[in-house]
């Protein structure tokens, strides 16, 4: 699905990847790990075509995505559901809007998604926020609308960054929950993060493999996750 | 054009781009209307002078007063026989006088004076041939002179004509300018909603769909000023004292519409809006291309 292999980025003179390989498999489930600043974010902009690798090769779907075209690389992302730390939200439009944009922007009609929308807004607790706009919503709320807004495709693959960096540990494990169900439905999940509670969390429902960026390297993590 | 209702509300729907473009939008219209009703009046002005002055011509007889009736008989009978000449008419002594007398006033005793004969010619068919008519009344009528009226046309239809090539040039400044004003806008509202795009490339847009978003938003709001500028223009035209529109033989007078000239007004909103269009098409995606 998502591959990467001899992959080497950074925005100066000294790399801040070198040598990367990942492969996201049908129906795994990572976590990413690693210190900030370490390059947590820029591998999961590798991922979905934000940043095109340096030197070595990105494959999205099969596709090399340096030679990929902006709008290939846009029907890419349409498989791939991304959740920002800071969620990323048109502050202008409504909850039910934002979390739709990915079908809008595919050119369907709303209006054949609404019961999905009431579905997927039920299940992320946000029915009765449909109406509110993003600036209005509490940290946690944002997060799972983002996280809505993600999945209201069907992508095959969700990239989530820092997903609980501003929620509480109660909200942590909601969102947490979401995601591992998207996964028992056979959805590649990544998520990048340097809780290591959420992690150990999250091995008691599901069968992760926990990555680590150290020294621009990316290893299989310790022992002791 | 046609996308969801949805997909136009992606861009912010007010802010200081859109009133700009819609302020300029009407100020560009309100301008177009004086430009095409300057075209149109000196259209018209330079037809009406041309088509006045053109078709008739008068020949003067200027002799020693015993020689004056047979010049005048001898004009008059080498008119009957001159192809293209439709009427020609001797103008009376009154008639002259009455002609003359706002010039020099009541009081001047007109019939004291050697006032010329004067023959008003009207043409026929395709018109008579001018210079093989001064040769022949240079024969026949040494005292006679042909004036065909073209030594005053040709100038006064000529600089009607530029005016009017004037306000057709003031149409394209108004256009490209309504261009430019509405790329600016478009760019700036680009870079005011870069979070927006940001968001949109992030849930997978495709070029063309941001570039439809802003060309619809800014489309819309050019043709609804321009509309409202058109509005007032025409309304302002309208205003003019009534002497001053159609009809009127004036120069500076005759500016306004007229009949079906009318008809050309809802082009202008159409005109803006297309401007609009394809000015906020190049401008985004020239901008989203930079930004990939």
């Amino acid at each position: 699905m998502i591959e990467l292999q001899d992959v080497t980025h950074g925005y100066g003179a000294s790399p801040l990847l070198a040598g990367v390989s990942l492969s996201l498999a049908p129906g795994s489930f990572h976590f990413l790990t690693g210190p900030s600043g370490a390059g947590k974010t820029t591998l999961i902009k590798l991922c979905y075509g934000e940043l095109i690798a340096g030197q070595g090769r990105v494959s999205l779907f099969g596709q090399d995505a340096a030679t990929m075209s902006r709008d290939d690389i846009a029907l890419a992302r349409r498989r791939i559901g991304v959740v920002h730390q800071d969620c990323q939200f048109i502050d202008h439009l409504t909850v039910a809007e934002n979390v739709a944009l990915p079908v809008v922007v595919s050119g369907r009609p709303t209006r054949q998604i609404e019961k999905d929308l009431d579905d997927l807004l039920g299940w992320v607790g946000l029915s009765a926020h449909r109406s509110a706009l993003p600036p209005e919503l509490s940290g946690g709320e944002r997060q799972r609308a983002a996280l809505a807004r993600a999945v209201i495709m069907s992508p095959e693959v969700i990239l989530a960054d820092e997903p609980t960096g501003n929620i509480d540990w109660e909200m942590s494990l909601r969102l947490l929950t979401l995601l591992v169900e998207l996964n028992r439905m056979g959805k590649t999940v990544l998520i990048a993060t340097h809780d290591l509670n959420l992690i150990r969390q999250a091995k008691k429902q599901v069968a992760a493999r926990v990555l680590r960026i150290a020294n621009r390297q990316l290893l299989a993590a310790g022992a002791e996750l | 054009m046609v996308g969801d209702v949805q997909a136009d509300r992606v861009v912010p729907p007010t802010g200081f781009t859109a009133r700009l473009t819609v302020l300029a939008a009407a100020a560009m219209a309100f301008l177009a209307v004086f430009a095409l009703a300057l075209s149109l009046a000196t259209g018209r002005l330079a037809e009406r002078w041309s088509s006045a002055l053109t078709g008739s011509a008068t020949i003067r007889i200027t002799a020693p007063e015993d020689q004056m009736e047979a010049q005048v008989a001898a004009v008059l009978r080498l008119l009957e026989t001159t192809p293209g000449i439709g009427t020609a008419r001797l103008i009376g002594r009154n008639e002259q006088e009455a002609l003359l007398t706002p010039w020099f006033g009541p009081d001047l005793p007109l019939d004291t004076l050697p006032l010329p004969a004067l023959i008003e010619i009207t043409e026929e068919g395709r018109g008579y041939d001018p210079e093989g008519l001064r040769a022949r009344l240079a024969g026949e009528a040494p005292g006679a002179v042909l004036d065909d009226h073209s030594r005053w046309r040709a100038p006064l239809v000529r600089a009607a004509s530029r005016l009017r090539a004037l306000g057709l040039f003031s149409m394209l400044l108004i256009t490209a300018t309504t261009a430019l004003i509405i790329t600016l806008a478009t760019s700036a509202a680009l870079a005011a909603n870069a979070q927006v795009i940001r968001v949109l490339r992030l849930v997978g847009a495709q070029d063309a769909y941001i570039a439809g978003a802003f060309m619809r938003r800014y489309t819309a709001r050019a043709f609804t000023g321009a509309l409202a500028g058109t509005i007032l223009g025409a309304l302002a035209i309208r205003l003019l004292p009534a002497g001053a529109r159609e009809g009127s033989d004036g120069f500076l007078t005759g500016l306004g519409f007229a009949g079906t000239d009318w008809l050309l007004l809802p082009l202008i909103p159409l005109l803006a809006a297309l401007v609009a269009f394809l000015a906020t098409r190049a401008t985004s995606l020239a901008t989203l291309k930079e930004r990939s």
